[in-house]
């Protein structure tokens, strides 16, 4: 059996107009990206999380600054809600020195601590154990500070998804766990490699509250997020969110979608979260068609902006071989 | 330093390295511990090297985990990054295996592909080595292949005094350091200077000047060495013998100094010796020595097989005192 919230936080306006705020930052910067690599103006392996923005968006929401989260290589999404500057993403995207790894790491790899963002991992499920570092290291601080761990569905069937929150409960780490559960592991669907039906039910294991939570609702989102958040800074320990979503764009950009029907799909995007929730918004009373229109032009032009500017910025010199190797550089 | 001046106290690694767990502990409360059975209630580690350590700083820095090796490195990286020191003990250097993602495409790599910004000064611990009938899973050294990843550091102390100094600045480097602990050093008391500083990483030690052949080994197999040497001096061979005390980044100075020296040079260890840590101090030596050398460079290692159980197979997998003469004089009778 999965766990059921008692209390159910429910943002108010201004919270729900700035997850919107963030739904729409992703799926713009996500809508720049493709095109460019369409294009043929940058070269790079690219994740699309397009139908999955509430997820980030809704806990972001309720994160600090100084919150920290570790996450995946489908994960610009995770970045760009935690507020992750466009410039030196850009530039990392594009493979430049400007960008937030000097074009080292690229769209699978970005770090910027500024944000919180400390670790993207190309391998599937290795965000958890290190995130449980970061929550040793709040406990030893005494800080309300809390980790989220971000990963998919496929994640959850990899042996360090077990040691992590096995070792986060025993500890009682300030850390969520969140699983976008969105149908596909890579190409295989979630009932062919998954023995449970939900994954939140994994969390009874570990002696923590797991919860399945409608990954294509912010507000359901939002109210999870608030109960695992409020434990962790509470210090009573960790909580498994599975956000039940779907991947609107395939695995990796030019996917052909060959393991999925038509219908399935057609039948997903109907149900796109992001003109969902923004006509929830107007007819709220929450914002008004102009307010929205000029918050998407904004967000347009601060995307356009970072990508001149990494197309403008400089590639890294070859001597950045030798550096970051170690803290001392390796000489020549 | 006169030698005079130096108190000297006779004790074995598993003491040194708790002296300098202890130390760095109290001087840095950035410094954590953690690891399978490692804090007093599981008995202080199972051959005891962290005795002490929980009771005296507390099971929030000294913290004993689950049979979780991916947990364990990972856990240790995420402080890592968060501005602590952790020293991670995996028991035995064959479960490296199970966190091999944490290690090799995380902790060593992390620092490289975010451009800087994350720094990972950890150290892990770990324990190996033939000779007690373990056979194939508790006893491989596979400093090779943490050597071939770029970013982490690989250190094989030999003497309890090497132990205390390298332990005291891998904790303190920024970047990660693998410390491998073998057997018998862990056990064998030697003359050691009571107040032992940090030793450098990186750089080798000349235990004793020679002419006619270097001799470059390290970790248990350095005991092997030793009485190899006596019995070379007796026959009139003149070794300076080479404890690299770190594997990577190796000291390349002194090996080819020495190499150049003597014009000879034999490594051995008890990794494999294919594709083992001989075959790159080989190839560097004759590239740089090439025209300069008495002798080809001879390595010692195991045979291309698992480390065996019966005593008889596992005598005849190591390389023992007599090969370690007959492949110096072989060598020292060229040129």
């Amino acid at each position: 059996m999965t766990d059921t919230l008692s209390n159910r936080a429910s943002p108010d306006a201004d919270t729900q107009l700035d997850i919107y705020r963030r739904m729409l930052r992703i799926e713009r910067n996500d809508e720049f990206t493709r095109a460019q690599i369409r294009q043929g103006r940058i070269h790079a392996p690219y994740y699309s999380a397009r139908g999955q923005e509430c997820i980030p968006a809704g806990i972001s929401a309720l994160l600090n600054d100084d919150d920290k989260i570790c996450t995946i290589y489908r994960g610009i999404q995770d970045m760009v809600a935690k507020n992750m500057p466009l410039r030196p993403l850009w530039a990392e995207i594009c493979g430049r020195v400007d960008g937030t790894c000097k074009g080292k790491g690229g769209p699978m790899h970005l770090t910027h601590p500024e944000t919180g963002v400390m670790v993207t991992t190309g391998i599937v499920g290795s965000s958890m154990p290190i995130a449980n570092g970061f929550g040793w290291a709040a406990l030893l601080d005494g800080t309300k500070q809390v980790t989220v761990a971000y990963f998919g569905d496929g994640a959850s069937n990899i042996g360090a998804f077990h040691e992590a929150l096995n070792l986060a409960s025993v500890w009682k780490l300030p850390v969520i766990f969140v699983c976008a559960n969105n149908g596909f592991a890579e190409h295989t669907r979630f009932e062919n490699g998954t023995g449970v039906d939900q994954i939140s039910k994994r969390a009874i294991g570990y002696g923590m509250p797991g919860y399945t939570v409608d990954g294509n609702d912010p507000i359901d989102v939002y109210a999870h997020a608030h109960a695992a958040i409020e434990r962790a800074r509470a210090g009573e320990g960790p909580t498994l969110l599975e956000c039940k979503t779907f991947r609107f764009m395939g695995h990796v950009f030019g996917d052909n979608d060959a393991y999925m029907t038509k219908e399935e799909k057609a039948a997903a995007l109907e149900k796109d979260p992001l003109p969902l929730f923004r006509q929830k918004l107007i007819d709220d009373g929450i914002a008004t068609e102009e307010q929205l229109e000029k918050m998407k032009a904004d967000i347009e032009a601060e995307v356009k902006d970072a990508i001149d500017f990494a197309m403008n910025c400089e590639f890294p010199s070859d001597d950045e071989l030798r550096r970051d190797v170690f803290a001392e550089e390796i000489p020549a | 330093m006169s030698t005079d001046t130096v108190e000297m106290v006779k004790m074995n690694g598993l003491q040194a390295i708790n002296a300098a767990l202890m130390e760095a502990m109290e001087a840095d409360e950035k410094v954590l511990v953690l690891g399978e059975d490692i804090a007093d209630n599981e008995g202080g580690g199972v051959v005891g090297v962290t005795k002490g350590l929980s009771t005296k700083f507390g099971t929030m820095r000294v913290k004993s985990t689950p049979i979780s090796e991916q947990a364990i490195i990972g856990a240790a990286i995420g402080a890592a990054m968060a501005g602590y020191k952790p020293v991670a003990e995996i028991m035995l250097m064959n479960f490296t295996t199970v966190a091999m993602d944490m290690i090799v495409n995380h902790a060593a790599k992390l620092r490289f592909m975010s451009g800087g910004q994350s720094q990972v000064p950890m150290v892990i611990r770990t324990l190996t080595g033939a000779g007690n009938q373990t056979a194939g899973q508790h006893a491989d050294f596979y400093e090779a292949w943490f050597a071939h990843t770029a970013g982490i550091k690989v250190v094989i102390p030999w003497t309890p005094a090497d132990f205390k100094g390298l332990y005291l600045s891998a904790i303190q480097d920024p970047d990660p350091v693998m410390i491998i602990e073998s057997g018998k050093t862990l056990f064998v008391p030697m003359d050691t200077p009571a107040n032992q500083g940090p030793i450098p990483l990186g750089k080798a030690n000349v235990v004793m000047p020679g002419t006619d052949l270097t001799l470059v080994s390290y970790g248990q197999m350095m005991f092997s060495v030793m009485q190899a040497v006596e019995e070379l001096g007796k026959a009139g061979v003149s070794v300076e013998v080479i404890d690299l005390r770190t594997v990577s980044p190796w000291d390349k100075e002194t090996v080819l100094a020495s190499a150049e020296k003597t014009g000879r040079l034999l490594v051995v260890h008890e990794a494999g010796r294919n594709f083992g840590p001989g075959a790159e101090i080989a190839a560097t030596v004759q590239e740089e020595l090439f025209g300069k050398l008495k002798a080809p460079v001879g390595r010692l290692g195991a045979p291309y097989c698992s480390v065996p159980f019966a005593k008889k197979l596992e005598d005849a997998f190591l390389v023992q005192p007599p090969e370690i003469v007959a492949e110096a004089k072989r060598l020292a009778a060229m040129g």
